[in-house]
């Protein structure tokens, strides 16, 4: 903000340019609104409708009883480490060594954070694709690296396609970040993708950075991660957590698994920056990893049938949607509307009381659509249809 | 989809056709047919509300769980012993179980007299009752997979990415 003589106050002067120059969020002002507003059936959230399954947060309660509560190791517990490795070879099919090639962090956000840290010099790229959760440019930027979007369309079910990727290389390009299934389009990558994409990476010697979030909630197919790809280990960074699958998003605990020598160097930030993970959430998350599969398989069971229904009524109430194959997200098109998305949003909302996203929270390659959150009860989204429905045959009716 | 009808029909009965439809993808004609073929089989037995203790006209009513053990018939084993006891309309629920015992029972009744009379009078002298030990209930905690507690209501953020 700048003051009256158009200069900075004395108190912004201090405020470093790259952080200064951090985006505020694009649609505060619809946030405010829906806020401000009581009786909303809100699609907006971004995580799961579920509390913490019981068995996981009782170990959580354990430990405290137990009188858990120092530091643990920088890298996260032994236990949780080794059980998080297991976890991954089996699921994932790449094998890391829990001594060594694996840390835990505060979520995903963190392990990015670190990753970035780690990888990038003033000026260096990173290709990401967008529309895409809110923090990836952002964390780019405060590493002082520089964000390069590829947008994914809507024709070609927002996975992203490997020209594109190759088109944005140069040589400063360092690294690649993927988010499949994806935050906000629940998009996943076909395997043929995935390869192509690999073999760029290998190509133009590119680091990879793959945020595996959502893996679990893949519907449709088998999830496949580019870290198991052949030669991909040596270079991908593996970021995954307990928020979405195991409905832990409040504990904040996630995981990075890279090679050796990049664990290390994330572990020296991670070390001088947080010192480790919280204990309790620690011994929350080797519960989840060890027996919370049936839980997980459950929730995802949920999710899958609240998917297929509501997905369905979006499209018959004009806003055209592909069906998801992950994650819990509905990416809509509200062309049928004849506004854009921020105006749809701010209408719907104040119409029919039903909060959505507009996609270009998640970036330029968003305009046109909102994201509709699906964990949320059957009988709200059902009552939400409903309302959608009645607003779009106003809407053409005028 | 039989399967999956009756797991989404115990956790809501009262579910509609055009419900489990939807959340299953099918026909709702699909399941309409699905569901009177089970009740019509008899595999849905019925269908019940799960109330607290203090829901009107629960508040009163007395539960207690009996263990009864007993000497199984020469020809009809514990069924015979088991059904005659199960046509009680004071017998909620009764099942054989392994152990120290062999049938357990859950008896309702308007007073714990009432209660108290229907063990003495009838359950303890139907021939092949050996014993029998009662529990009553002094509160309930969870049924049917339901608590009876509700946890506080955790408020969520409304947006968030």
């Amino acid at each position: 903000m700048k003051n009256m003589s158009g200069s900075k106050s004395v108190s912004e002067k201090f405020i470093a340019p790259h952080i200064a120059s951090l985006p505020a969020s694009g649609i505060r002002k619809f946030f405010d609104l829906v806020n401000a507003m009581d009786d909303v059936i809100s699609l907006g959230v971004g995580e799961p409708d579920f509390v913490t399954p019981w068995t996981i947060r009782e170990s959580g309660i354990y430990s405290l009883e137990h009188g858990h509560t120092g530091y643990t190791s920088n890298l996260g517990m032994p236990r949780l480490r080794r059980a998080i490795c297991d976890y991954v070879e089996k699921n994932y099919s790449v094998s890391y060594d829990y001594r060594n090639e694996c840390l835990v962090t505060i979520g995903v956000s963190e392990a990015l954070d670190l990753a970035f840290r780690m990888l990038l010099s003033p000026g260096d790229e990173v290709i990401y694709t967008e529309p895409c959760y809110v923090s990836y440019p952002a964390e780019i930027a405060m590493a002082h690296g520089v964000p390069v979007p590829v947008t994914t369309r809507y024709e070609n079910e927002f996975a992203v396609e490997p020209e594109d990727i190759e088109r944005a290389v140069t040589p400063r390009t360092k690294a690649i970040l993927l988010n499949f299934p994806c935050n906000p389009t629940g998009a996943v990558m076909p395997p043929e993708k995935l390869r192509a994409v690999a073999e760029i990476a290998k190509k133009y010697d590119l680091a990879v950075l793959t945020d595996e979030i959502y893996s679990e909630l893949n519907y449709d197919g088998n999830h496949l991660s580019i870290a198991s790809l052949p030669g991909m280990k040596e270079r991908t960074i593996f970021l995954h957590g307990f928020s979405k699958a195991f409905a832990m998003t409040g504990w904040r605990v996630g995981y990075v698994c890279a090679p050796a020598a990049m664990i290390s160097a994330m572990m020296r930030i991670h070390q001088y920056a947080i010192m480790c993970a919280p204990t309790v959430a620690q011994e929350a998350a080797l519960e989840a990893v060890q027996n919370g599969g049936n839980a997980m398989v459950e929730m995802r069971e949920s999710y899958r049938s609240r998917r297929d229904f509501f997905v369905k009524g979006l499209n018959d109430a004009g806003l055209e949607c592909l069906m998801p194959h992950g994650a819990f997200y509905a990416f809509a098109s509200v062309k049928n509307s004849g506004m854009d998305s921020a105006e749809f949003a701010e209408k719907l909302l104040c119409a029919e009381h039903v909060a959505v996203v507009p996609g270009e929270a998640f970036g330029p390659g968003g305009k046109g659509f909102v994201r509709c959150c699906y964990a949320t009860s059957a009988d709200e989204l059902r009552e939400a249809l409903k309302r959608i429905k009645r607003f779009m045959d106003k809407q053409g009716s005028l | 989809m039989k399967e999956k009808i009756i797991s989404l029909l115990r956790t809501n009965a009262r579910l509609t056709a055009q419900e489990i439809a939807e959340i299953l993808s099918v026909e709702t004609a699909e399941v309409v047919s699905a569901v009177n073929e089970m009740e019509n089989a008899g595999v849905i037995r019925g269908y019940t509300a799960i109330v607290t203790d203090d829901a009107p006209g629960s508040e009163s009513r007395v539960k207690a769980l009996i263990e009864v053990k007993v000497t199984p018939s020469r020809d009809g084993g514990f069924d015979r012993v088991a059904r005659r006891i199960a046509k009680f309309p004071e017998v909620t629920d009764l099942s054989l179980l392994s152990g120290s015992y062999d049938l357990l029972l859950t008896v309702e009744g308007a007073s714990l007299q009432q209660v108290a009379n229907f063990v003495s009078d009838k359950l303890a002298t139907i021939e092949g009752v050996i014993s029998t030990a009662t529990s009553f209930q002094l509160k309930k905690y969870k049924e049917s997979g339901m608590v009876m507690q509700s946890d506080e209501e955790y408020e969520r953020l409304k947006i968030c990415f």
